[in-house]
């Protein structure tokens, strides 16, 4: 068993965390799989539009609740679900679970402020993330719940996301500056005014009459949405939940990975490991191509063997990078578990190649044999 | 390039492309036209600066290289920056001390978005500032790149008045003149990266009603080896350089398969490729050549 199953051990959420393009989706599939091929009933959440995991598990469109994955399996496996996040359908679910009446509902449903917040933009994408994760997780029919983040250049917006559309849903920074004594007070009375119409005129007449109509509708549902965000954060902050990063073996993208470790840490999560995927492994016998073009040149014959010593050693320039960047990466974060996957076996194409990934991730398989077998 | 003579090139494609790096080689070949570019990148993070070997966006542009500037546009203070821009000093002061704005542009449809291209577009010969002949805005990934690019016309369908709302149609605009405005996706010939490029382009000319001008093609293998070669490494006894040799090979073979199909689904758009390098970062000579391989492209 591997340090990164070590320390996944027990953990109830996983939330792989990452910069876009990485392979995350890949990796929280192939750590689902490794987890249920451990006997737990696994569910695996992806959020990605591009239906990478869909690709990944070789099933087709994925609904909005999870669906089970043939394992063609053993009796000591476990089971896993997978689904495709839709944050519109989860976020009107949610709105129609909350909502005290119909009216409300409908009244929010076709509200074009709330139709905004509702797809991708505003942290939306994440709060419904995490509105699904703590369904899954409270439903009580999952062991484990495994999160792949949406891809988005700041990593850390899973978690401030959320935050940041309740403190808008609450309208707090509108109260801020709408209230007596708030901040528009301070220019006086008449100031106040002022700055209103101005700053009225410069959006567009109607549109903070919008967001107060909006504000005013989704009032009744807010005490709930605040409970639910308190949860979640509980939920995260609970010590069965575990962060994955997940990074490629770039220097810009280790240096990330090593911050991103930090950045959950200081925020009260617990960092299970990192997976640096897409690493080539090491030659222990070295490339240099001269030496390898004479070794080969007698079975293959000289342009050949000097076509193949050219390639070698292409690629062994990015295995002794990848190796300083995972070297670096250990000494760095101390006694963290560093699991890297070959790039050789990180295209996935279908279950056994996700098996393949699952099994560098748990270290049934070593570096040296993916070096033999392409 | 198509986009040779634009005033606004926007490039977006899937995440880990290399999207940073596009943006950075055409603001080179730009430059070396004699055009005064800016490079304007949509994020907290300093990508471009740090293509350049520079760290951390200052809010102003900075100078990258010669003819070359870069800025970072922070969406969530775009609007600050709207209204310092706008208001009567004080006014605006005391609006930027209320902390009102990050929530505020969450809420208007397409607001931040809006505001955040409105800052490139008001740096390009268009704009109030003119300041530069063209500006290549490095844009997020897939579906919020999109966003950006749909946030002037969202936005002036739902304000119903004002100079943001007039200023949103402009954008709109110029966004849709193909003389003045190039969109360019980039891809690696990767399965997903091809998926995400056509979903891209069917996204922009449907809903969006805008046209993808070119694809610029990442991290191109070199070519596959002859197959009576590749059949004999087959043959041969198992050795780590023939297995890399192999390895590559199928790799290159796979990625030539990927090209044909985005060229097929994508007919009519343009594609230049650049090569997969095997070192680590780019250094600036590397930059140099992707800018010229840019350039010759058709």
């Amino acid at each position: 068993m591997s340090a990164l199953a070590d320390t996944l051990e027990g953990a109830g959420v996983v939330v792989c965390v990452g910069a876009g393009g990485v392979g995350k989706t890949t990796v929280s599939a192939a750590l689902a799989l490794g987890l249920a091929h451990g006997g737990a009933r696994v569910a695996v959440i992806t959020i990605d539009p591009a239906r990478r995991l869909a690709d990944a598990l070789g099933v087709g469109p994925l609904g909005n609740e999870p669906q089970r994955v043939d394992l063609g399996g053993g009796d000591a496996d476990g089971e896993l679900w997978a689904m495709m996040l839709d944050a519109k359908l989860t976020f009107d679910e949610l709105i129609g679970r909350l909502a005290p009446d119909a009216a409300t509902r409908e009244a929010i449903l076709a509200d074009p402020i709330y139709q905004q917040l509702s797809t991708a933009i505003g942290g939306a994408q994440e709060y419904t993330a995490m509105a699904k994760l703590y369904d899954l997780v409270t439903s009580g029919g999952f062991d484990v719940v495994v999160l792949d983040t949406a891809p988005s250049r700041n990593a850390m917006d899973f978690l401030n996301a959320p935050d940041r559309l309740l403190a808008f849903l609450e309208g707090r920074a509108v109260r801020t500056l709408l209230v007596p004594g708030g901040a528009l007070a301070r220019v006086g009375a008449g100031g106040a005014g002022m700055a209103l119409r101005m700053l009225r005129r410069l959006l567009g007449v109607d549109l903070l009459g919008d967001v107060a109509v909006f504000l005013g509708e989704i009032s009744g549902l807010l005490g709930a949405f605040a409970a639910r965000s308190r949860a979640v954060r509980r939920l995260l902050d609970d010590p069965r939940t575990r962060c994955v990063v997940v990074t490629t073996p770039t220097s810009a993208a280790v240096r990330e990975a090593e911050y991103l470790c930090g950045e959950l840490r200081r925020s009260g999560l617990a960092v299970a490991g990192v997976v640096v995927n897409r690493v080539q492994p090491v030659d222990p016998a070295g490339a240099d191509p001269a030496r390898v073009s004479a070794r080969l040149s007698p079975v293959l014959g000289e342009a050949l063997a000097r076509r193949v010593a050219e390639r070698h050693a292409w690629l062994q320039q990015l295995a002794r990078r990848d190796a300083s960047s995972v070297e670096r990466l250990r000494a760095r974060l101390g006694n963290l578990p560093v699991a890297t996957v070959a790039d050789r076996a990180a295209a996935v194409h279908d279950l056994a190649g996700l098996a393949l990934v699952e099994r560098q991730l748990f270290g049934t398989v070593d570096q040296a044999e993916l070096m033999r077998q392409p | 390039m198509t986009t040779a003579a634009c005033d606004l090139i926007v490039v977006t494609g899937k995440g880990g492309v290399g999207k940073t790096t596009v943006a950075a080689a055409l603001g080179l070949a730009q430059a070396d036209r004699g055009r005064r570019v800016l490079i304007a990148e949509v994020a907290a993070r300093t990508d471009v600066a740090r293509a350049f070997g520079q760290r951390d966006g200052t809010g102003r542009p900075r100078t990258v290289a010669a003819g070359v500037d870069q800025l970072s546009i922070d969406p969530g203070r775009a609007l600050e920056a709207y209204l310092r821009q706008q208001l009567p000093r004080m006014v605006a002061e005391v609006l930027a001390r209320s902390r009102v704005f990050q929530p505020l542009t969450a809420a208007a449809p397409g607001l931040a978005e809006l505001l955040s291209i409105g800052q490139a577009w008001d740096l390009t010969s268009a704009g109030h500032r003119r300041a530069y002949d063209v500006v290549i805005l490095d844009a997020p990934a897939g579906g919020h790149g999109l966003a950006l690019l749909g946030a002037p016309r969202t936005y002036a369908r739902v304000a119903r008045g004002g100079p943001i709302r007039r200023q949103a149609a402009a954008i709109d605009a110029m966004l849709r003149d193909r003389a003045r405005t190039a969109i360019v996706a980039v891809a690696t010939p990767e399965t997903l990266a091809v998926n995400e490029t056509v979903a891209i382009r069917a996204a922009l000319e449907g809903e969006l009603a805008m046209r993808l001008d070119a694809i610029v093609v990442n991290r191109l293998l070199p070519p596959p080896l002859r197959a009576a070669d590749a059949a004999a490494l087959r043959e041969a006894p198992a050795d780590p350089a023939i297995t890399s040799a192999l390895w590559l090979d199928v790799a290159a073979r796979t990625q030539r398969e990927e090209l044909a199909r985005l060229r097929r689904a994508c007919g009519g758009v343009p594609v230049a490729t650049l090569p997969r390098r095997f070192v680590d970062d780019l250094d600036d000579a590397a930059l140099r050549d992707f800018a010229q391989r840019l350039r010759a492209a058709p």
